[in-house]
């Protein structure tokens, strides 16, 4: 046993991190033993209210037990409007890889609309053999597939380019990205039975809201993984993420994935709307702008520990966190506790999908002192998240979009965790 | 048989199978005519395609921006609160660039799409096509783009050059 323990939290790196073998079977009980080995004697237990009347009877619609009412998302609107602006996803109270319905975070640009479903209408023209219109209905009989999908705001974890690390959570930081199961029709299906005409090279998608909110797409991103999602976990699409139906593109920056689609048109180039152009571009030191970047590459963070979530002392911790890529599935996440001096491989959380948030995980035995923790992931196509200085160096600090840059937390000997730059 | 050619031939079989079911498909799409779509074909490209009839002056957009616009966008497109429309060129390589339809919109024409779509927020797709010519050419007559007797209609704004018209560069992975 003694030479088990030993073999199962062999340190991989610096400052305490430890072998993942320790998540495989048998491993967790060790590191159980090891911290019980700490705790004070236990009291006699109690028996409580609750283990002796009946519960609460049933309702129709579940809710979050009442102790958990501060997992909330937290929300920004644009002065003088309630829904024009962002709502965002508190990463530091969930776990695993799947963000729940209600916690999913918003981008929207004048308000969630009131569509009602028998009235809503989808049509698909431009350069095609024929126009279609389509109601809900019609779209249920449609052959559906579901995926797993990461969505990200281009603008997410952009206070990181600021030339001060800002104090501000997880949730403030990176609270602009969810992943849930989207279930819907191929955009494939039903252009091919629009018949896309040869010189269609793009298509505009257009929202049904206030604001018409509204995106050219590449043809080939729209034939190749392109949904037009009617179910979110489970459910009809929520009104806050589009009801009744929005457009998926998996990878492509959250922007682009029209919530409340009413129109998709063939175009031969893009439209060049408001948001392609004034908004989500980069513009780098030289003044020029990158324009069309779409798919976000990838990227990680540490959810626990995190700001906020203060350590009790000296002692095994599971570092945990999420990786994601918009070109596919996570490879490797490396794992650092002395600010990028040296660097252990993490667990990965199966199943680890293309396009899907990736729970990975990583032992550490913190030793009280100051440290400094990283997560840096690397996807299937051989791409290294890069650091701070890495991003900065290649596109300035005034970019804005698409920040992908390592997140550093500084972990000082009180437990308290906080946004640095290391 | 080599790897390769049976790869092929079942490529092949699978862009059959996918033919036939597209063929077979629910095809449940009502045929809708163009003009029955004209009340949601609003987007405008950059070659103007689609601009409706009708047009404005400065002095017109000057009107409809003070009675519609001022209140979030300030006197003059001077911004606050919300956005800042006027002024900023030459700051983009600056260590505060400044973004405006002036410094960094590359084409007029997503300036009359976006104000017939979305504005004023509270009212949007309320303007008539006059007002959002005559508000559009009040924009660029505040950026300095067009002259005070300007006016832009579906002829002439497309043809406006913006300054940044050629500010942006086609992302490529890697850069």
């Amino acid at each position: 046993m003694e030479e088990k323990y030993r073999a199962e939290t062999e340190p991989v790196a610096g400052n305490g991190l430890l072998h993942r073998r320790i998540f495989l079977a048998g491993g967790a009980a060790a590191a159980g033993a090891a911290t019980i080995a700490g705790r004070s004697e236990a009291t006699p237990l109690p028996v409580e209210s609750w283990m002796k009347i009946p519960g609460a009877p049933f309702n129709g619609y579940g809710q979050p037990s009442k102790y958990e009412n501060k997992v909330v998302r937290t929300l920004a609107s644009a002065p003088g409007t309630g829904g024009t602006g962002v709502s965002r996803t508190p990463h530091h109270l969930l776990s695993g890889m799947i963000t729940p319905s209600g916690l999913h975070y918003e981008r929207s640009h004048s308000g969630i609309p009131d569509i009602d479903p028998s009235a809503h209408r989808f049509v698909i023209h431009g350069l095609v053999k024929r126009a279609l219109e389509f109601t809900l209905d019609d779209l249920g009989r449609y052959p559906m597939e579901s995926r797993i999908a990461f969505l990200e705001c281009a603008g997410n974890s952009g206070a990181l380019f600021q030339k001060e690390p800002v104090q501000a959570n997880i949730q403030a930081i990176h609270g602009l990205l969810s992943c849930q199961e989207w279930t819907g029709i191929r955009l494939a299906t039903l252009l091919q039975e629009a018949g896309v005409e040869p010189q269609a090279k793009w298509l505009l998608a257009e929202g049904a809201d206030a604001a018409g909110m509204s995106r050219s797409v590449p043809i080939e991103k729209a034939m190749d993984d392109a949904m037009i999602a009617l179910y979110q976990n489970g459910e009809r699409v929520r009104p806050s993420n589009g009801y009744p139906m929005r457009l998926l593109l998996p990878g492509f920056e959250g922007n682009m994935n029209v919530k409340w689609l009413r129109r998709i048109k063939l175009t031969e180039g893009p439209t060049m709307t408001k948001d392609e152009t004034s908004k989500y571009t980069i513009l780098l030191p030289s003044g020029k702008a990158l324009q069309f970047v779409f798919p976000l590459e990838a990227k990680s963070m540490i959810t626990h520990p995190s700001p906020g979530l203060t350590l009790r002392g000296p002692g095994f911790y599971e570092i945990s966190g999420l990786a994601w890529s918009g070109y596919g599935k996570i490879a490797k996440v490396e794992v650092s506790a002395d600010g990028g001096k040296s660097y252990g491989v993490a667990a990965l959380q199966e199943p680890v999908l293309p396009k899907a948030l990736t729970r990975f995980r990583m032992a550490w035995q913190w030793n009280g002192a100051p440290a400094v923790l990283q997560s840096r992931s690397t996807d299937e196509t051989g791409y290294v998240q890069p650091s701070r200085a890495q991003l900065i160096a290649l596109r300035g600090d005034r970019g804005g979009f698409h920040n992908n840059m390592v997140q550093s937390w500084a972990v000082s000997a009180s437990g308290e965790v906080q946004n640095v730059y290391a | 048989m080599s790897m390769r050619r049976i790869v092929a031939g079942a490529a092949l079989t699978l862009v059959v199978l996918t033919g036939a079911a597209a063929a077979q498909g629910p095809n449940l799409g009502k045929p809708i005519s163009e003009e029955d779509v004209a009340s949601w074909d609003i987007s405008i490209g950059p070659d103007g395609k689609g601009l409706p009839p009708g047009g404005g002056t400065v002095k017109q957009g000057e009107a409809v921006f003070m009675a519609k616009c001022q209140a979030c966008h300030g006197s003059k497109g001077a911004g606050q609160p919300n956005d800042r429309l006027v002024g900023g060129q030459g700051t983009l390589a600056s260590d505060r660039p400044i973004k405006t339809v002036g410094s960094y919109w590359p084409y007029a024409t997503t300036l009359f799409d976006y104000i017939r779509r979305a504005m004023p927020l509270y009212e949007s797709k309320s303007l008539t096509s006059d007002e959002v010519y005559s508000v559009t050419a009040y924009l660029l007559n505040l950026n300095g783009i067009i002259p005070d007797s300007e006016s832009i209609n579906a002829q002439t704004l497309p043809k406006v050059t913006m300054p940044n018209r050629n500010g942006f560069v086609v992302f490529s992975r890697g850069e």
